[in-house]
């Protein structure tokens, strides 16, 4: 019988945890919107919402940063440390990009990139009486928000329950968003239903995971574990199976081999702003949660895992990079390719370098900064995917894109720029990307997987140039239609930011660096 | 100052020409290649007459990057070979954008060369590790897009790859030794990528050999050494000549060039350590090369082979480590890229005329066009390093100098020498002597018009003044050398006089 007297009310630190709520809000308040205001205003409305809420968002994280006290907040259930304000920030910056592709209505012919009705059997009547009523979704914008949300929770839960929840408040969205595409309704939808049953079995493992950390620690937050490690209590084999089954759930998030094969079907599936949101924003707040994870908690056992990491991450970068040569469709190449990166970024966590003396390329500051580099480019090259049109919808096929330098230097010539930058060729943000892991990988002892690493970046170089060499070198295929559309001002000013920073953080990076290392600390 | 409007001038300029269009771009592309050309001279004779020129700024702090320019004799010759090469290639490719194979304007092109010029520039005047290594790596995106949009055969798409994939498994190779060198340095409390500073290191340990292995893999890649070469030939097939040359004339030096000021300066012991083996590699490289042109069917071909050859030399006399040979190194790397650019821009030129680069398509040329078969001679001459011709000193003096430290090495490559003389006066016999064909009576018709004379005629004027009075070039180098081996802490060996016979 529990005394209702004794229950404590819960303490929450409101300000510092101000962006998680706004987040939070504005979701809740989006789906109000959809409950009550007209149809006609929706669209605007989310739009506004949706952006107020996560720039909002964004400047409650850097007002926060100047003076920083690492503190537990919300019970000791989540951290507000460096590396939480650093992801969030990635994650808003990634989640203002999403909106900004979510919205974009002008490539395909004023109608956006998302189902007119949803629940429509594909080719029904019920649908084209949808499409003829020019019919929208408008609840994307807060089922990005809800999936934002679970991110940014994802990236500073510092116990497993609440870690387990924030998981599925960030998936759940993004399965269904996955369903949501205009064109070849019946891939998106296969694309969900794959994304959300492969997605259920990761979360069990993950679930898994916990029961048997529960069963080593005795407790279920991150320091508890830690402490239990540190002691040299515990269960040994429970540790492993923890360790292995959680590093499952968490590695299926990232898309690392060998949990990789939802990426490219889900990738190719799934609505393109929904792509480029997803490949961003999930594989940042994955790492965070990678990271958080495994140094905090995890740390004591480095030895056990920074093998398994090592080896995740050459297998990650081989197969990726060798299966994308094979590739002919660019957002199933793109698919591959952050499989590739997942074992680039992978090749960051398993240095497990702290930030100190003599030490500039911390782990946590350069894989945060890999994904800066990464993210960009990813939401740069899908939103340019948007705006290469044929008959039936985007021109994915990489025959498309054929010419296209001779046809349309501007978009050809920015979208090299992406590719440049994820192959980690210098004067991009993506050298500096991989000067930064790599740095990192060799402080921590393992000289050796850089050169692997370095070895397997020549090669997924290649089926990059293979996308170049289409634009550049080649003639546009016999009565090819591609046409490149005039995107709105969504798609102009994200790939405008992307294309900027990607060539800024080329050539200056040295103040990003500094910012990223100098929040690397994680609270312990 | 100088330094920097000088490397930034082609940039600035490419980004202009690549607005413009037709005739205008053409052009202003020359006007900005003489420009640079005026520029280049004008830092290297203030640096002559001792104004200071270098400039340190900090650049990426936290890794102790900086953006530092500064000019050295060694760095000043490049940058001579480099801004002198540029106006004569635009002469020879005016009218690149004519061909039928070719994707892109003349002006285009030129946009490229003019990029890659600007990048090539920082390379050469880095003395910073990190600005080296971007410049060094940037400079594969314009000559990637040479190749591949430019490229004079079917085969360009592959050829632009294959050159793009070898350069840049060289280059990521070597990013490992930077990232190794920067670990260490950091380990040992100096964050600082200056090659000055890294020179301070103590890496005379195993992590230092295998860090300078990477970085020799690197160059050995770049100076094509036999093993990771065959991406020259093919390239310098299907590119156009004007391509070549500035590839292999001055791109390809940054392998020599690195191995000096990269890899001599900051490992000096992993280099004394390396080079019994490294020597025979290049020796080996040099007869292979020589063998392969003897064999090569292929007029371009044929000549990348012979660079193949030369930069075995030049490998060889760096690792000679003696103050001559590199005196005799630094001063070929100038002479091999005037002599390449002949080369490549003549047989390009009678490739252009003839429509195939087939050795067996030519036959009695110099009845037809007298002039062009004249120019082929004297640059055919100048690459088997006729006495008079200024390639004859550097290759020269290479094995004097190295001939105290490896006699037979040396004799070895006197070999090389003579089949050099084989296959040049050969393909010469084939293609220009003999009865005319009817294919090169038809095809051969004009003889050089003044625009091609003009491109050409100033390197052979260049190569024979330097062939003639090659002193004042060599004492200016020989700062140059004798500062690196003192870094590097090589002393040149004792000639030794036997006494016998008495």
């Amino acid at each position: 019988m529990i005394n209702v007297l004794e229950i404590q009310a819960p303490t929450v630190e409101w300000l510092p945890l101000l962006p998680l709520l706004l987040v939070f809000g504005g979701a809740v308040v989006g789906v109000l919107i959809e409950a009550f205001a007209p149809r006609g205003t929706r669209y605007v409305a989310q739009t506004v919402l949706s952006l107020l809420v996560l720039g909002g968002a964004a400047a409650s994280v850097l007002s926060q940063m100047p003076n920083l006290e690492p503190q537990m907040v919300a019970m000791g259930l989540l951290s507000l440390d460096g590396p939480t304000l650093v992801f969030w920030l990635l994650l808003l910056l990634f989640g203002i990009g999403g909106v900004a592709l979510f919205a974009e209505r002008g490539a395909g012919d004023g109608q956006s990139a998302f189902v007119a009705s949803a629940s429509a059997v594909p080719g029904s009547p019920v649908e084209r009486e949808a499409v003829r009523l020019r019919r929208e979704h408008t609840e994307v914008f807060p089922l990005l928000l809800f999936s934002m949300l679970g991110m940014m929770l994802f990236a500073s839960a510092t116990e497993l329950i609440t870690l387990f929840v924030a998981l599925e408040v960030m998936s759940l969205p993004l399965y269904l968003l996955s369903a949501m595409g205009r064109r070849r309704r019946l891939l998106s939808q296969e694309a969900g239903l794959k994304y959300f049953l492969l997605g259920s079995l990761a979360s069990g493992f993950f679930l898994y995971g916990i029961a048997m950390l529960y069963g080593y620690s005795g407790g279920l937050t991150l320091t508890a574990i830690a402490e239990t490690l540190n002691a040299g209590q515990g269960s040994y084999p429970l540790l492993l199976l923890g360790l292995g089954l959680l590093a499952v759930g968490l590695l299926f998030k990232v898309g690392a081999v060998p949990f990789h094969s939802w990426v490219p079907d889900v990738y190719m599936g799934a609505p393109t702003p929904v792509t480029g949101f997803m490949a961003a924003a999930t594989k940042t707040a994955a790492v965070a949660a990678l990271l958080r994870v495994f140094y905090v908690a995890l740390g004591g056992a480095a030895w056990d895992w920074q093998p398994l990491f090592a080896i995740i991450a050459i297998i990650s970068m081989g197969l990726g990079a060798v299966i994308a040569i094979l590739q002919d469709d660019l957002k199933r190449l793109l698919g591959y390719s952050a499989i590739t990166h997942a074992g680039f970024i992978l090749v960051g966590v398993v240095g497990a370098v702290e930030a100190g003396e003599g030490v500039t390329f911390s782990s946590v500051g350069s894989v945060a900064f890999y994904l800066l580099t990464y993210g960009l480019a990813t939401l740069g090259a899908f939103g340019l995917l948007m705006t290469v049109r044929r008959a039936g919808g985007e021109a994915n096929g990489i025959a498309a894109w054929r010419g296209l330098g001779k046809s349309n230097p501007v978009v050809a010539g920015v979208m090299t720029l992406f590719f440049l930058s994820f192959a980690g060729i210098p004067l991009t943000a993506g050298f500096v990307g991989k000067l930064a892991v790599f740095s990192s990988a060799f402080q921590g002892g393992y000289g050796w997987l850089v050169l692997v690493a370095v070895i397997l970046s020549v090669v997924a170089a290649y089926f990059y140039l293979k996308v170049v060499v289409a634009m550049w070198f080649q003639d546009p295929e016999e009565g090819s239609e591609t046409v490149v559309a005039t995107p709105s001002l969504w798609v102009w000013v994200t790939v405008l930011v992307a294309a900027l920073s990607t060539v800024i953080l080329g050539l200056l990076p040295g103040g990003m660096i500094e910012l990223m290392n100098n929040f690397s600390g994680f609270i312990r | 100052m100088l330094l920097t409007i000088l490397a930034l001038v082609p940039i600035v300029g490419a980004l202009i020409v690549a607005l413009l269009k037709g005739e205008t771009a053409k052009l202003v592309a020359m006007g900005v290649a003489l420009t640079t050309l005026v520029l280049g001279v004008t830092a290297v004779a203030m640096s002559l007459s001792g104004a200071a020129l270098a400039i340190t700024v900090p650049w990426i702090r936290p890794i102790g990057a900086y953006y530092a320019l500064s000019m050295s004799p060694m760095d000043a010759i490049l940058v001579l070979l480099t801004v002198g090469l540029m106006p004569v290639v635009m002469l020879a490719e005016w009218k690149l954008g004519e061909r039928w194979s070719v994707r892109g304007s003349t002006g285009g092109f030129f946009a490229l060369a003019l990029l890659m010029q600007g990048l090539a520039l920082f390379v050469f005047l880095a003395s910073d590790l990190l600005l080296f290594y971007l410049a060094f790596e940037a400079t594969l995106i314009p000559v990637y897009f040479m190749i591949g949009r430019y490229g004079i055969d079917q085969a360009r798409t592959r050829a632009a790859i294959k050159f793009l994939i070898y350069s840049l498994a060289g280059g990521l190779v070597l990013l490992v030794g930077i990232v190794g060198l920067y670990a260490i340095a950091a380990q040992q409390g100096q964050v600082s990528l200056l090659i000055g500073d890294l020179a301070g290191l103590d890496l005379n340990n195993t992590t230092g050999h295998l860090l300078f292995l990477c970085v020799l893999f690197a160059f050995a890649v770049k100076a094509p050494l036999v093993g990771v070469h065959t991406w020259l030939p093919d390239t310098a097939q299907s590119a156009s000549p004007g391509t070549s040359t500035l590839l292999v004339g001055i791109l390809d030096k940054i392998g020599t060039f690195g191995l000096i000021k990269i890899a001599l300066v900051i490992f000096p012991d992993s280099m004394r350590w390396a080079a019994p083996v490294i020597v025979v590699w290049a020796v080996v490289s040099m007869i292979y090369g020589a063998l392969m042109a003897f064999n090569s069917k292929h007029l371009l071909r044929l000549i990348s082979y012979t660079s193949i050859s030369h930069f075995g030399f030049m490998v060889f006399g760096i690792f000679a480590l003696t103050t001559q040979s590199m005196t005799a190194t630094i001063f070929y790397m100038l002479n091999h890229g005037l002599s390449t650019a002949a080369m490549f821009l003549t047989a390009g030129f009678l490739i252009a005329r003839r429509g195939t680069a087939d050795i067996n398509a030519f036959g009695g040329v110099q009845k037809v066009a007298p002039i062009l078969a004249g120019f082929f001679l004297i640059s055919g001459l100048s690459a088997l390093a006729l006495p008079g011709m200024s390639t004859f000193v550097s290759e020269f003096l290479v094995m004097a100098g190295s001939f105290q430290r490896y006699p037979i090495h040396t004799a070895v490559i006197v070999i090389g020498m003579v089949l050099s003389a084989v296959y040049v006066l050969r393909m010469y016999k084939t293609t220009m002597t003999g009865p005319v064909t009817p294919q090169v009576e038809e095809h051969v018709s004009k003889d050089l018009s003044l625009r091609e004379k003009a491109a050409v005629f100033p390197l052979i004027v260049i190569m024979l003044v330097l062939g003639f009075f090659p002193k004042p070039a060599l004492d200016f180098i020989e700062e140059s050398s004798t500062g690196f081996l003192s870094v590097a802490g090589v002393t040149d060996p004792t000639p030794q006089l036997k006494e016998g016979g008495r």
